[in-house]
């Protein structure tokens, strides 16, 4: 489903990403894990061709999409939740998920599906997304990026600065995009989170990828996640 | 004349000052609001809208009203076409980063003031209104036996300086639709708050930019061909506009479109008062003042965030 392969990629002459390499299935959680500052959100940019990549390849679903302009990766099924939501803060909620509709041309009957999901953006689509509270805020970014279609969903730390009530909705939310099909590729920082959620893990190391493990086999191995975070 | 009627006619100067003023500065602000884009070649858009107008006016000949309407639908696209070619061929290529824009900008202006003076020449050339009957405004006034209506001798304007006030309004409310109320407005609006986060959900970021500096050129042309029966077409008249449109942006506040209004409204509306009382020039000393005192006490102008 989503393929990367000797990913290299920086920032204005610093290279950050050095020829890392995993894969996402169809139905699987993937998650990366790393010391701050070891690349995850780099990564996650570099696949949306946000960042461009200096050598490797992204393949989504066979097609490369790793030399495309940032505004086609999207089109290719690829849906991204930014750090820190990155929500259209002046637009409605409305409008937001609008934006997320336009990309493959969906229609309101699926905007239905997504407000099923999180029936209170449907009480507040007419309010400006920064008068939400943050977890609303949340459901709308995971909701914007669902009303693309996604067949690959990317988040950036989903769970940052949220209420327990709220981090549980949208474990929720992703785990039934995975038993939809879809394959997630997961930042986050809180490892209880991860290994309740993933199916496998790959480690970043200071912008290099380790062997994917299962996270079942990481449950049991508390030195690995020591060395690898610091926990 | 007594100073109501003054007072009247100060105020509909000002209000045809305004219109054009609003037009032009409306499309500084988008530019600056979605691009982040000083455009300091603005004005030579206002100064080729009226050019090109002349030039359409002459080549279509006939009934004034035949050319002035073919300059009308012409010279906006024409000019908005020729800035698409600029932000393609410059702003692009420089990555539309904020200082060396205004730098390249600053080339544009003299390019296009060049090549206009070298095509077009020296001279002011008029075009002829479309209509321009001359209207008397009636005025009140206390007398022994009540109020009364006369005609105080000089009060009036003309036909065509109030159909480019309404112009001014309708074109403005059509700005504001499809900011609001398009697809295409929305793209603008979710570009302008975030161009990563729009990449990322398949806005084309570089098709809006073009299109916006397009629509920015447009609507500046738009006050130029309005303003070309009252004000001659001259290479150097984008000047004093270019200069009005910043001190509205300023006091308006940077990429606020309603401030932008307002503060047309307020530069516009004091610059004909203040010309018809005392002189021009004061007029422009004034309004240079108070972007002064805005820059002081509410840097981000009347309708503007603060910065974070």
């Amino acid at each position: 489903m989503l393929k990367v392969t000797g990913l290299s990629s920086g920032y204005q002459g610093a290279q950050v990403l050095h020829e890392i390499s995993f894969s996402v299935e169809a139905g699987e959680i993937v998650c990366l894990l790393g010391r701050n500052g070891a690349g995850k959100s780099t990564c996650l940019k570099t696949i949306m061709g946000l960042i461009r990549a200096s050598s490797g390849r992204v393949e989504c679903n066979g097609v490369e999409v790793s030399r495309l302009p940032a505004n086609e990766v999207p089109r290719h099924g690829i849906g991204y939740i930014p750090q820190g939501r990155r929500l259209f803060s002046e637009l409605t909620v409305a409008e937001n998920l609008e934006i997320g509709l336009m990309v493959n041309r969906k229609d309101h009957a699926f905007r239905e599906q997504v407000l099923e999901m999180f029936p209170r953006l449907r009480e507040r689509l007419n309010q400006r997304a920064d008068t939400l509270s943050g977890g609303e805020q949340q459901m709308l970014a995971t909701g914007r990026a669902l009303c693309i279609n996604p067949s690959v969903l990317l988040l950036d730390e989903p769970t940052e600065g949220l209420q327990p009530s709220m981090i549980e909705q949208i474990r929720q939310a992703v785990t039934a995009m995975r038993d939809r099909g879809v394959a997630i590729l997961l930042v986050e920082q809180r490892v209880d989170a991860v290994l309740s959620i993933a199916d496998r893990v790959v480690f970043l190391e200071n912008g290099r990828s380790h062997q994917p493990i299962k996270a079942t086999a990481l449950r049991d191995n508390p030195d690995l996640l020591h060395r690898f975070v610091g926990v | 004349m007594e100073l109501g009627p003054y007072l009247i006619l100060g105020l509909l100067e000002g209000l045809v000052t305004a219109a054009v003023l609003s037009l032009m500065a409306l499309g500084l602000s988008l530019v600056f609001g979605v691009m982040r884009v000083v455009n300091v070649a603005h004005g030579e858009f206002f100064m080729v809208g009226a050019v090109l107008a002349w030039w359409i006016a002459g080549a279509v000949g006939g009934h004034p009203a035949l050319g002035f309407l073919a300059a009308l639908l012409l010279a906006p696209p024409l000019t908005a076409g020729l800035a698409m070619l600029a932000d393609q061929l410059v702003l692009k290529r420089i990555g539309y980063d904020p200082e060396r824009t205004i730098v390249a900008t600053i080339g544009l202006l003299y390019v296009i003031q060049q090549i206009t003076l070298m095509t077009y020449g020296p001279d002011a050339r008029p075009v002829e209104a479309p209509f321009n009957q001359r209207l008397s405004i009636p005025f009140v006034e206390w007398t022994p036996e009540g109020l009364s209506m006369y005609w105080p001798w000089g009060l009036g304007t003309t036909s065509y300086k109030l159909a480019v006030i309404a112009a001014a309004v309708i074109l403005l409310t059509a700005i504001w639709l499809l900011m609001t109320r398009t697809r295409y407005g929305l793209l603008m609006r979710a570009t302008q708050l975030d161009r990563e986060t729009a990449q990322a959900f398949a806005i084309p970021v570089g098709r809006v930019y073009a299109s916006v500096f397009g629509l920015g050129a447009g609507l500046a042309a738009l006050g130029g061909v309005l303003i070309v029966p009252i004000q001659q077409a001259h290479y150097l008249m984008g000047h004093d506009p270019l200069l009005l449109s910043f001190i509205v942006v300023i006091i308006g506040g940077l990429g606020s479109l309603p401030g932008t209004v307002v503060a047309a409204l307020l530069i516009g509306v004091s610059d004909g008062m203040i010309s018809v009382f005392f002189s021009p020039t004061l007029a422009k000393i004034i309004a240079t003042l108070a972007v002064a005192f805005v820059l002081i006490f509410r840097p981000q102008g009347l309708f503007g965030k603060r910065a974070l």
